[in-house]
Order: structure tokens, then sequence, then C-alpha cells
């Protein structure tokens, strides 16, 4: 059996990366929705975004001002911003375009009428009063993608590299929603075990769809710790950091077992640097040291492991590779 | 929007085909054909807000399923769908055996005359055609000559783009023997048919249309390399900007083939190679659908991003088989196209079953005068272009348009050819008031591996503005299911 081109490999890759952002993404927006209607100023609280985003620059070279309208705008609607919603969601369907002869149909027409609905939402439909129901709409179109995959789409190697993106941005997106909301929503001076504001914590749990579960892990109080711990430890949660690594790690043994792939040592090696970590620490420990220096050394392994995985999987000189943005 | 339906029931009671041959009533003043009849009664029978509603529904659900076409415009590439009009078009059995044995006599001649002019050109030492036709002909490739090819076909895949004149005469107004489009619709629009209009379709029995990518890739695997088991055959795309990308997905889905584009390949020791997840990969087959000079930086056009530089090399050593070969553009360019009728004559010794337009070649001084004193009656082609451009249409043309023709002409004769306008045939078609005829043409598919096989029916293409008779998708044209009867329905 011939092995998959290089190019499928990454454009599927790249197609379940743009995905599970865009779901992020919308997941990020409807948190900060929820805390804007407790808080006072708004927008400030919406600028938070951009500030921890650290899109400040770029937001100023499009917008004159902070407003709550410019900040969704620059977040859902703008397609010459390279981290909104629309943005992903066109990224998806240029590689979903590009691997119609390889996905299902079904997978190609949703992502396709998904896209060209997008094209036809206005200020209007993401006006703060119909915020909620627009990101909604957009996490529900993106996990009927996931769905339809999930039903339709061939087992071959091409689903390996499927997994292995959605898995890769998950824990991507997990570290640096964890990272904005600790930054934006606790005071500058906390302990570990401080009670915090529920409403607001409710909101952050909901926005991974971790709330539930975090609770029947904890049903007693909500402290700084359990929740980022829960969120980067829980062997359960699948949006959990620790999750998304193994399964990073299965994804990878399996295509050098069961597809015979040569390359993906380093990639492993890589993951491997990661786990040990992870294993290695609690969340007191990572809270203690610095969560914000912690997640930034995730990301920064994250994306030296999508660089080893583009170099052994989808040739070294890939321009569509270059193309693609890591965030 | 519909207005109400005047008459319920009797939905082409209205309809006037003019003085046009009529693919569903025939010739004007006769009694209706036959062999439609029953579609006619039924076609009737449909109302005409339920026709309107099923044809919108036929155009959204093509684009939802992304069956478009790329149009450039000033800012970005959009999606369009090629309009489908729902009344289908309808060939007898008895006419299609004619078609059939037609097309499969005109390519068998392209193939005869492309393999003698890279090898010995007896036709050109034997008079019957120009020489400098062929070899001052742009799309003549020196690099072929002498080169072996498989079966000595060139012509894997030819479109042959028919016409029906005013006497119900099918004639040849051009070849495509590059790389034809359009197939993709045949067979889409047949699905669309059977979702919107089962009714109408119920119990008719109709030619299939669907095992054209099995055909395709028997008649590819047939010309890969010997010894190479079974051939790993690809579909080479210019990528998904190409205005065709929907059609080479379709088509490499049909064959169960790759597709890829010119940065997957890679030729070493002039052979090529597939770059995989594991690595180069052995390709022994290729259809493409990117043009001669795109093909090969090294030996034609060296700005070509799309192409895979080595590969003519490789294929000129037997260890790639290409469809189509390089340099079938020399047989289908207009001028030569004047000289197929005698080419079936030189090489089959037989008439051509489906005569030619009558042509005047501008690079001839007699065609040239003839084309000047009558421009108002003609229509000059360049004979380069495809795709509807470039093309004067004298009777419907102004006087600056004319006047601008003439100084082309003048300047460039041999860059023209002009034809007597077709009273191209008639279909039923849809539009916002009622049914009303519209100018029709066919482009019928031809596989060649071994043999040579035509998809039943064929692309129907129909000019949808009320008089045009352009059909090329890019001036206006949409497309029409083509039924071919079974044999017994005639």
């Amino acid at each position: 059996v011939t092995n998959l081109l290089a190019r499928y490999a990454e454009c599927l890759f790249w197609m379940a990366r743009y995905m599970e952002r865009a779901e992020n993404l919308a997941r990020i927006l409807e948190v900060h929705e929820v805390f804007s209607r407790s808080g006072g100023d708004q927008g400030k609280n919406w600028y938070t975004v951009v500030q921890l985003n650290s899109d400040v620059k770029r937001f100023f070279s499009r917008y004159p001002t902070p407003s709550t309208e410019n900040v969704l705008n620059f977040y859902i609607l703008d397609a010459q911003n390279e981290t909104s919603i629309i943005f992903a969601i066109r990224a998806a369907r240029e590689n979903a375009r590009t691997m119609r002869p390889w996905i299902s149909t079904e997978m190609w027409q949703q992502i396709n009428v998904f896209y060209n609905q997008l094209l036809t939402w206005t200020p209007e439909t993401i006006a703060l009063p119909n915020l909620s129901r627009a990101c909604a709409e957009i996490k529900e179109a993106c996990q009927a993608h996931t769905g339809i995959t999930e039903g339709t789409f061939y087992r071959d190697e091409g689903w390996f590299f499927y997994l292995l993106g959605k898995a890769l941005e998950r824990a991507d997106q997990t570290t640096r929603l964890l990272d904005i909301e600790f930054n934006n929503l606790l005071p500058t001076q906390y302990e570990v075990e401080d009670p915090l504001d529920f409403v607001v914590w409710h909101a952050v749990l909901r926005s991974v769809a971790g709330y539930h579960a975090f609770r029947r892990v904890n049903p007693r109080g909500m402290t700084p710790g359990s929740v980022a711990g829960f969120m980067l430890f829980n062997e359960s949660f699948p949006r959990s950091v620790v999750v998304s690594v193994r399964q990073i790690n299965d994804l990878l043994t399996s295509l050098k077992a069961r597809h015979h792939l040569r390359g993906g040592t380093r990639a492993l090696e890589r993951v491997d640097e990661i786990l040990a970590t992870l294993e290695a620490r609690n969340i007191d420990a990572v809270l203690r040291s610095g969560l914000h220096q912690f997640l930034d050394w995730m990301q920064l392994k994250l994306i030296e492991l999508t660089v080893e995985i583009s170099h052994d999987f989808f040739g070294q000189a890939s321009q569509a590779s270059q193309e693609q943005t890591q965030s | 929007v519909s207005r109400s339906d005047p008459s319920p029931g009797n939905l082409l009671g209205a309809y006037d085909q003019g003085g046009f041959y009529d693919e569903l009533f025939g010739l004007p003043g006769d009694p209706p054909l036959a062999h439609t009849e029953i579609i006619r009664d039924r076609l009737s029978r449909v109302r005409l807000d339920d026709i309107h509603n099923r044809s919108e529904t036929a155009a959204r659900e093509l684009y939802n399923l992304g069956i478009t076409f790329l149009i450039n415009s000033e800012r970005e590439a959009v999606d369009r769908i090629l309009p489908f009009d729902v009344i289908p078009r309808v060939i007898s059995s008895r006419e299609w055996a004619h078609l059939e044995a037609g097309c499969i006599q005109r390519v068998t001649a392209l193939n005869l005359f492309l393999h003698d002019i890279y090898h010995e050109q007896k036709i050109i030492r034997d008079g019957v055609i120009p020489r400098d036709l062929v070899f001052g002909n742009a799309n003549y490739r020196p690099q072929m000559e002498g080169a072996k090819v498989p079966f000595n076909t060139y012509i894997h895949i030819l479109g042959i783009d028919l016409v029906r004149d005013g006497a119900g005469v099918f004639r040849v107004l051009e070849d495509n023997g590059r790389v034809p489009s359009g197939v993709s619709y045949v067979v889409e629009n047949r699905h669309m048919m059977h979702r919107l209009f089962p009714d109408l379709m119920d119990n008719i029995r109709l030619r299939s249309v669907e095992n054209y990518g099995l055909k395709l890739l028997e008649a590819t695997s047939a010309i890969a390399p010997a010894g190479s088991g079974e051939p790993q055959v690809v579909l080479l795309s210019p990528g998904s900007y190409n205005s065709a990308y929907f059609e080479h997905i379709f088509l490499a889905r049909e064959m169960g083939v790759p597709l890829v584009e010119g940065r997957d390949l890679v030729v070493e020791n002039d052979r090529v190679y597939m770059k995989t997840t594991n690595g180069l990969s052995r390709v022994d087959a290729i259809y493409r659908r990117i043009g001669d000079d795109f093909l090969d930086p090294r030996a034609f056009n060296p700005d070509s991003m799309l192409g895979v530089p080595g590969i003519l090399q490789a294929y000129r050593k037997g260890n790639v088989a290409l469809a189509n070969a390089i340099g079938t553009g020399v047989a289908d360019d207009k001028a030569v196209y004047c000289y197929v009728p005698r080419m079936i004559k030189y090489y089959l010794g037989e008439e051509a079953l489906l005569p030619n337009v009558q042509t005047n070649i501008c690079r001839e001084a007699e065609g040239l005068a003839y084309t000047l004193d009558h421009l108002d009656q003609l229509v000059v082609k360049p004979v380069g272009e495809a795709g509807g451009y470039g093309i004067t249409i004298g009777p419907r043309a102004s006087k600056a348009e004319l006047a601008d023709c003439r100084a082309k002409l003048l300047a460039d004769p041999s860059n023209y050819i002009s034809q007597p306008m077709v009273p191209l045939s008639v279909c039923p078609t849809v539009t916002d008031d009622g049914i009303e005829p519209r100018h029709v043409d066919l482009r019928p598919f031809i596989i060649t591996g071994r043999d040579s096989w035509v998809l039943p029916g064929g692309l129907t293409r129909v000019a949808l503005r009320k008089g045009t008779l352009i059909v090329n998708s890019s001036q206006g044209g949409g497309s029409k299911d083509t039924w071919v009867l079974e044999g017994g329905a005639s």
C-alpha cells in the first residue's frame, strides 16, 4: 500500500487544527461575554482579550479604539486578522478544499456551507446581545464537523494526521485559555487556596465544557489550584493538556507501528519530554514557580513538536506549512 | 420568481421552437419526435412554479456541494456554479450509434495523424496537409519526434464539440485534444436529475454515465510502463485555484487515485516519484490536467511553477506514461481542424461520419478574400484560443467591431478561420417567464487506451441568454443532462 501523499497529511493536520482553533476561539469569546455581563467597564474588559492574546499592535493597526464592537469584529469577522474565527474557518475550508479528493463529501459540504454562512454575518449578528448565540452556532458547527468526520472519514493514515492536528491544537488552546483567564480573572495577589468568584470560574470551566466533570472531581470548593490542575493534569478530561499529549504520543506510535512510517522519532522524543515534565510536577509546584512561565514553556514545546512533525512527515521545504500559522 | 402558471398541465403548450431544429421536437413543421414523446408528456404536466422550485434547489445543492468553477474577479477568486437547466436533452439510440461511430472514427484518425507527423510525416509529403500548418504550429513539439508512445496513441481523452445545424445534422465545430474538461458535469448533472426528477425519469431506460472514472483508470493503467505490477496512476492538477479544480477532484475520486500537484512530484534518475509521508514513491502513469507549456519548466516554459522539472526526459525514456501525450495540440488546432475530413480519408479510406462545419482558412489567400468580403455573415475565430474568447460574430457585430475584426485579419491572417453562422439547434429551457428555446451544443468524451470508448451522451451546453449562440461557461452558458435512450426506445 502506498503511503499518504505528504501534502495530504499536512492539509489534514491543519484542517483539524483550524477547526479546533475556531471552536476554542468561540469558547474564549463566550466566557468573556459572561464575564463582561457581571463586570462594570465593558470596553476595558474586552480590551484585555486583545492584550492577553498579544494582539495589541495588530489590533491598533486596524482599529482606532478598543470598543466592544471593534474587538468582537477583530476576533470574529475580520478576515485580515489571522487570530479571527473567520480566518480559521477559511483556512480550514481551504485545506478541506484541497483535500476534497480524500475527505468525505459530507465533511467538505458541511465546512463549505458553514464558511459561506459566516460570510453573510454582519456586526449585528455578533453584537453583544447576540454574541452568546453566535458563539454557540460556531461551536456547534465545529462539533458537527467533528461528528461528521468521526462518522465518515476513512480510517487510513490520513485519519491519524487529522487526530494529531486536533490533539496538538487542543493542548495549545487549553494552555492559552488558562494563561489568559488566570491573568485576566485573578487578582494580582492570590493564594493557591483562595476561594474564587464562583460566577466567573463557572464560566471558565464551562468554556472548556468541563464544569460538571470538575464538580464531580472537586465537589467542595473551587480554588485557582484545583481549576488549573484540572485543566492541565486531569487524566480523564478530554481537553486537559495531559490527555492531549498522551493522545499525540499514541498517534505517533501508531503511525510508526501500523503504517511503518520511518519518521517521527524526534517528535516522539519531544512528547516524552513534555510528558515527563507533566508527570513529575503537580499543580501546587507549577503555581509556586509561576503558572505563566510554565504555560509559556509548554507552548514553546508544542511549537517545536509541530516543527518536528512538519519536518519528518510533510517534507522540509514545505511551502504550505509556512503559510499555515502556529497561532 | 415565477408568476402564477397560466396553463397548468400544459407547460410546453405555448412553446415555440422558431425556425431551428429542436432537440425534443425535431425539425420545424414536422411532427414532434416520437422518441421524446413520453418525456414531453411528462414535462407538460409539471407546473411552472414547481419547475422553478426544483431549479432553485438544484442551484443551491450545486453550490453547497461545491460543484463549482472559480472565477477570478478583481479582488479574489469566487466560486460559481455552472448554471444547470433541468430540462434534459434527449438523443435516440439510433442517433447515438451514429455519433459514437463518428467519434471513434475521428479520434482514430487524429491519433494516426499525430503518430505520422512525429515520425514519417507521410501526410505532409503526400501534400494532404500544408507543411507549415504543422511545423509552424506553436503546439507542434519537436521533442516528440521519434518518441514511442504506448499503442501509438496520443489523445487518450478527447472532447469533440458538436453542433446540430438547421437540417438536424450533427457537425463537428472543434476538437479538444489537449486537456478537455466538462465531463464531471455530465455525471453530476445525472445525479442531480435523479434527485430532482425521479417522476420524469421513472421507467425511462437511459445509458449510464457512471463508469467514466473506471474507463479512465483502465486506459491510464494500460499505458503504464511494463513490469510495474499494479501501476501507480495519479492525476496531476495545477492546484485548487484552477478553475476546473472541482473536475480534478471528481476524476481523482472516481479513479481512486491521488490528486497531485507538480510540487508533489520529483524526478530522480529519469523516474517520477511522489512525496509521501514515508519518502518517495514511484509513479507509473499520469493523467495530467496541465498543458504542455507548464508540464516541465526544463523543457518548455521555464517560469512554470506548476510542472515537474525533468518529466519530459522520464517520459521520453518510457519510464512514465502521460495522458494525453505531449504535443497533441497540433491536432486540435482550429486551422488543422479544416483538414480532419481529408485526414480520415487519407488514413482510413472512409468518408467522415461527422462532417465539419464549412470553414475558410484565412492563411490561404482565397479564404481570406472570402472572409473579408462576407465579414458581416461569418463567424471569425482566432485559431489558438479556447473558451469562446476573441470570436467575432459577423451578423451580430457593430460596424466598429467589424472594422476591428478586419484590421486584425489583415494584420495576422493566419491566426484566423471563419465559418458561416450555424443555426444551432435549440432545446426547451427554463426561463423566468416560462419554457423557451435556447441554443445547445454537445461535447462527447472519448477515452482511448487499448481501444476507444465513448461516454454515452456527453456535455450539453446551453446558451442561457436569449438569442445567444455562445455556450461557453465563461460567456454565460449553462448545462443540461444529456439522455441517451437505450435501444428499443427510439
